[in-house]
């Protein structure tokens, strides 16, 4: 089984790209298709009745959802296989930006829209900075030079990152993407890993503690002025 | 060395096939695609842009110099032999125009800064109001920032094809811009609603329905209509420029003449 792994923001057009990969593929693999998401999400319903393929979709709810994607992963790349998908396709909202949701096998796709402003690259972390393949949307309502502005800044994150410019829409200029997808590796169900590293671990933030200012904490803190380090796990 | 760029038919909008075998354009050469909205003039421009292989709506494909191009040339923004200005006249990236600029210019691998300089230096020369470097290109107003990219294309881009889509509709002095780069070895893709603009092209592409209709050589009659309307044109123009700055139409400027 193939695996891609899809993250970006929301809006950006990963349902789009995710329709686009599903036509192309669906007559010749079995595709099956996980949606993570926190409050609200309708693709698994929307590809299920254009597509007729396999869906699946978890609401991460408080659980952080990048969290809620590494406790489902396993189960879900076991139901994909159980089902004898040859394609499966995970798509999970870019959210708090600090964590990334690949996997050490298969694809990791970015998508970005070409509307989303010229720092969005370095603001989100390793969403970018470990993706394989970035595919930037919505080319149509910009002009070159601007897509090219776009595109460097995307390079100064991740110089050997894939760039593929298309009109999501449409699907334009995705061939390169078929080709990569059809090249990809078959993945190994008992060896993959998050490619990131995880965040650092629970504080009193996190357990639900709403009070404000450092002194009222445990865990990982920070003073207005300092560095972060010097106060990790105060702790008692 | 880019001299010849050929465009194999697609589909029109019925999904039918395009009726001819295939179209090259050479070095030096202007053409203008006309047509009605919606025929797929955008459509058209965008294949050659994207360096279409099968995989744009109309499923065109697109030769340079009578062969398949590299990925490195399709995808490599600095390796990109085309430089298109589309119907966007809105800018997104909040930059200033000199770092926009500083940016492209190191996306297409030029080293020498003078460039960004000399870019809105040109770009100035196209548009009324004056582009300063420290304007965010996001407050650009239409024209400028068609002024603006035009300009990117021409010394930036410095790309061999440069694909136009209907300069003539956002406050630009299109005559400059028309002078400037027709004399150059390029080959230059007007998308036109505008009728000085398509007989001064060498070529007519003609578009119905999603594909390529018919083309056109321009004869000498063209020639001399292009002339004409020139002349009109000019005459129009003065009269824009003077209703722009306030001022009113006395008996001197009635008597411009339109015959």
């Amino acid at each position: 089984m193939k695996l891609l792994v899809i993250a970006g923001p929301p809006s950006a057009g990963k349902t789009s790209l995710t329709k686009q990969i599903v036509r192309r593929f669906k007559d010749e693999m079995t595709i099956a298709f996980l949606k993570i998401d926190v409050v609200k999400a309708y693709e698994d319903i929307e590809l299920g009745r254009e597509f007729k393929i396999l869906t699946k979709k978890i609401y991460s709810g408080d659980l952080c959802p990048d969290h809620a994607g590494v406790m489902v992963l396993g189960d879900a790349v076991e139901w994909a296989e159980s089902k004898n998908a040859d394609l499966f396709v995970v798509e999970s909202a870019g959210l708090c930006l600090r964590c990334s949701p690949y996997l050490n096998q298969g694809l990791g796709i970015i998508v970005l829209s070409s509307i989303s402003g010229i720092h969005a690259p370095e603001k989100m972390g390793a969403m970018v900075s470990l993706a394989d393949i970035a595919v930037v949307t919505k080319i149509d309502l910009v002009s070159q030079a601007e897509r090219e502005v776009l595109i460097q800044k995307i390079k100064d994150v991740h110089p050997n990152l894939i760039l593929i410019e298309t009109n999501a829409l449409q699907g334009t200029s995705l061939h390169r993407l078929y080709e990569l997808i059809k090249q990809s590796e078959e993945i190994d169900s008992d060896k993959l890993y998050l490619k990131g590293n995880p965040p650092i671990g629970t504080c009193t933030i996190c357990v639900g503690k709403k009070e404000i200012g450092w002194k009222h904490h445990f865990g990982v803190i920070k003073k207005l002025d300092g560095q972060i380090a010097e106060y990790l796990y105060r702790g008692e | 060395m880019i001299n010849t760029i050929t465009i194999l038919p697609g589909l029109d909008k019925a999904g039918g096939k395009e009726n001819y075998r295939h179209l090259t354009l050479t070095a030096g050469e202007t053409v203008s695609i006309v047509g009605p909205t919606g025929s797929g003039k955008t459509a058209l421009i965008s294949d050659i842009e994207l360096l279409a292989q099968g995989d744009s709506s109309t499923r065109r494909r697109i030769l340079i110099n009578g062969k398949i191009p590299s990925d490195e040339i399709r995808y490599n923004p600095a390796m990109k032999p085309i430089a298109m200005i589309t119907q966007n006249t809105k800018c997104f990236t909040d930059l200033s125009t000199m770092e926009f600029l500083k940016i492209h210019a190191r996306a297409r691998k030029i080293i020498d800064e003078k460039v960004i300089i000399e870019t809105i230096d040109l770009a100035n020369k196209f548009t009324g109001e004056k582009i300063d470097r420290e304007t965010r290109v996001t407050v650009l107003s239409g024209g400028q920032t068609r002024s603006l990219l035009i300009a990117d294309a021409i010394l930036i881009g410095a790309a061999p094809i440069i694909l136009l889509d209907e300069i003539e509709n956002a406050g630009i002095f299109k005559q400059e811009v028309i002078d400037i780069i027709k004399n150059t070895s390029k080959i230059i893709i007007f998308v036109t609603h505008d009728p000085v603009i398509a007989l001064l092209s060498k070529k007519r592409i003609i578009m119905e329905n999603g594909a390529v209709k018919k083309v056109l050589s321009q004869n000498e009659f063209e020639t001399k209509a292009a002339a004409n309307l020139l002349e009109l044109d000019k005459q129009v123009g003065f009269i824009r420029e003077k209703l722009r700055a306030g001022d009113e139409i006395t008996k001197d400027l009635i008597k411009v003449n339109f015959a």
